[in-house]
């Protein structure tokens, strides 16, 4: 017997219609940039290259998806099998982050019709970073996908298929726990290239990947308790506290070694002084590093871990925490040069919403009718 | 080798190569064997932007206008219809040219042309190429996908990209040798240049053009000069002016690695709107993070052959499915 179940719930809710909705605001204005061109729907320019289509799609979006990396790396690296039952729902919702980052990718490239380039060993070049993050980034859908695999054949009875798959899955297991790791680290490699552009207190050169990989991580385990706390709650079903606060314990440890190379890195080159400038930069500094603070005080106390709630708010603020510090590094405090401003257009947000909707719609409709939740009697026992 | 070495070995040897980058980075690169380029002085430039519209008329881009005003090229910065333009510097009451207070003066914005190309190195399907011989940073709109990394990584703000057209592309000064024009291998020399009444605008090879800049800068202020208009190497004509009070300081000798097109002034440059670029280049650091972590791909391939046994052996634990 299956460890998961289909939620078996009603697809077509209130919510549902209203995400159904957004989702289609959202395609007409795609539909708008695919027949008039980015500058229709979009507030680019010359120094602002890239806006929320690759700031939040892509760079912060795959980050939100690093739920099924984080736990691949806990159950099956670290082999604590006990969170085995959150495996499932977070590798869904990676595939669908992981997915929007793709579609993301594509509305956001200019010339979309010659993408294949990219595959086509002949125009590679090995030197771009950007290279790696779209080839690795493509190679991890798929992965992702073979990974999510037995959930289908499952729910179709598809036993032999089933059986000869999963003798085989350790070797996609392991190349999605290499993938990430390699384009998450990229993310945060592309910003050296962005040279003088990106402000003193993100431009730490070659700590970049490290930090871009570390926090990638954190918000990985975060976005996993924030699923299953919001799922026991939207669903009510029993909460998995007892696996989340034991997340909880990880994240903690991230946030610790992240804030001292953080500050590390500020104190020996000297930026100490930007952190009190009283600027625009100075001040998202201290909120970003507030959000990374306040899960670090909440869950180091087993009481705060152990919490339900307390451990729901440590999420949110880790993920905002993650959030804020790639759109501080890629966009708020980019300085381009004099004569350059950016703030999204409203066609802009709402394709990047109606894209979130759309994931958030599936998710929805493949938990209430694919064996993703684990059954409720895992939530039961405390030492499963 | 139980799971606890091995983990600690693949951590340890990640952050042993990411801390050796630092020393292994490749240093900047170096001029191009045959590196052609211009040299801009923006002492001698009287703002007619005559080397604007002969940009737009070599590339076949159309004139920028602004309201109903049609006698003139309004264009305000570079674009995807500007590969070239002269904007202005100003102080308080602007009276003296060339002067940093009560003053004004004239820049030019174009493609650099850089030693060590950012655009170059980001572009993921080597849509941006440095001519091996010339040193010419060239765009290839076939292979583009339209990604503009390459935007990102240029200093100097250069690529431009045509929002507003569906089907639309990167543009870029590619100094006049592109496919159709091909002025260099011709011969001929850059169309800015070759518009250029005060020799402002001076086109050459590098060498040329940087003993040129710094034979400049050894004059005496208030001394006369023969300035050469065209190309250095053979000028067209020549014009006598007294020398002004330049900055010892040739933009573009070792900016970020160098650039083919070189800036010499009388005003400060980061008071003409030129980036805060220290000697080595963003890029040769960035290539020598990507290339530690990635050469040969030996680090991503010893990292998965130790996760394929570490998961193996604990899904068989397991005997447990996804």
């Amino acid at each position: 017997m299956s460890h998961y179940q289909p939620l078996g719930r009603r697809v077509v809710t209130l919510p549902f219609v209203f995400l159904g909705v957004i989702a289609l605001i959202g395609l007409y204005f795609l539909a708008e940039r695919f027949i008039n061109g980015m500058g229709a729907v979009t507030n680019l320019n010359g120094g602002f290259p890239w806006g929320i289509w690759v700031v939040y799609d892509i760079v912060v979006g795959t980050a939100l998806a690093c739920g099924g990396y984080a736990l691949a790396v806990t159950v099956y690296v670290f082999n604590k099998g006990k969170y085995h039952p959150l495996i499932r729902p977070a590798l869904l919702a990676s595939l669908l982050g992981y997915g929007l980052g793709g579609v993301g990718a594509i509305i956001d490239m200019g010339r979309w019709w010659q993408f294949y380039n990219l595959f086509l060993p002949w125009q590679m070049n090995f030197n771009s970073v950007m290279l790696e993050v779209g080839l690795c980034v493509s190679a991890y859908i798929v992965v992702l996908m073979i990974e999510f695999l037995p959930t289908v054949l499952e729910k179709f009875k598809a036993e032999a298929l089933l059986k000869k798959l999963n003798k085989v899955l350790f070797v996609v297991i392991a190349l999605g726990v290499l993938l990430p790791t390699m384009h998450q680290s990229s993310l945060g490699t592309m910003l050296i290239a962005m040279g003088w552009k990106v402000h003193p207190l993100w431009q730490t050169l070659h700590l970049q990947p490290l930090l871009a990989v570390l926090t990638a991580f954190t918000m990985g385990f975060s976005i996993v308790v924030f699923e299953g706390s919001l799922s026991s709650v939207g669903f009510r079903r029993k909460p998995e506290t007892h696996l989340l606060s034991g997340l909880g314990r990880i994240i903690v440890g991230l946030i610790a070694v992240y804030l001292a190379i953080r500050f590390g890195e500020i104190l020996v080159r000297g930026k100490l002084g930007l952190v009190f400038a009283g600027d625009l930069a100075s001040l998202m500094f201290l909120i970003e590093t507030a959000l990374f603070v306040y899960p670090l005080v909440v869950l180091m106390s087993p009481r705060g871990r152990g919490n339900a709630r307390s451990l729901l708010f440590a999420a949110v603020s880790m993920l905002l925490a993650g959030t804020l510090y790639r759109f501080n590094a890629f966009l708020i405090t980019l300085d381009p040069g004099p004569g350059y401003s950016y703030f999204p257009a409203l066609p802009e947000i709402m394709v990047t919403v109606g894209l979130v909707a759309i994931e958030i719609m599936v998710f929805l409709f493949v938990v209430k009718t694919f064996p993703v939740m684990p059954r409720e009697d895992h939530a039961a026992a405390p030492n499963a | 080798m139980n799971r606890r070495d091995f983990l600690r070995a693949s951590i340890g040897g990640a952050a042993a190569a990411l801390a050796s980058s630092g020393a292994s980075a490749r240093p900047n690169l170096t001029p191009a064997p045959e590196a052609i380029g211009m040299l801009f002085d923006s002492t001698l430039c009287v703002g007619c932007k005559a080397c604007v519209s002969a940009c737009k008329a070599v590339n076949g881009l159309p004139p920028t206008l602004l309201g109903d005003d049609v006698q003139y090229d309004s264009a305000r910065d570079l674009s995807h219809e500007t590969y070239n333009v002269i904007k202005v510097y100003t102080n308080g009451k602007p009276v003296a040219k060339d002067s940093e207070t009560d003053g004004f003066a004239f820049e030019k914005r174009s493609c650099m042309h850089c030693v060590d190309p950012g655009c170059v190195s980001v572009c993921p399907v080597t849509a941006l190429l440095r001519h091996p011989l010339t040193g010419i940073v060239t765009y290839d709109k076939d292979a583009c996908i339209g990604c503009r990394t390459c935007m990102t990584g240029c200093p100097y703000n250069v690529p431009q990209f045509d929002y507003d057209n569906p089907w639309g592309m990167l543009h870029k000064c590619q100094m006049c040798n592109q496919k159709g024009v091909e002025r260099i291998d011709k011969g001929g020399m850059t169309g800015c240049a070759e518009a250029c009444p005060t020799g402002a605008t001076l086109f050459g090879s590098r060498t040329a053009l940087l003993e040129e800049a710094k034979r400049r800068m050894q004059l005496r202020p208030g001394e006369i000069y023969n300035y050469p208009r065209g190309d250095v190497r053979q000028p067209s004509s020549h014009h006598e002016k007294a020398v002004p009070h330049y900055q010892h300081h040739v933009w573009g000798e070792k900016e970020a690695g160098g650039t083919n097109v070189m800036h010499i002034s009388s005003i400060p440059f980061d008071k003409l709107g030129m980036p805060p670029l220290g000697e080595r280049s963003h890029v040769s650091i960035s290539e020598g993070v990507q290339h530690t972590l990635y050469s040969y791909m030996a680090l991503p391939a010893v990292v998965l052959g130790g996760l394929t046994w570490l998961v193996k052996r604990n899904t068989d634990d397991e005997g447990d499915d996804v």
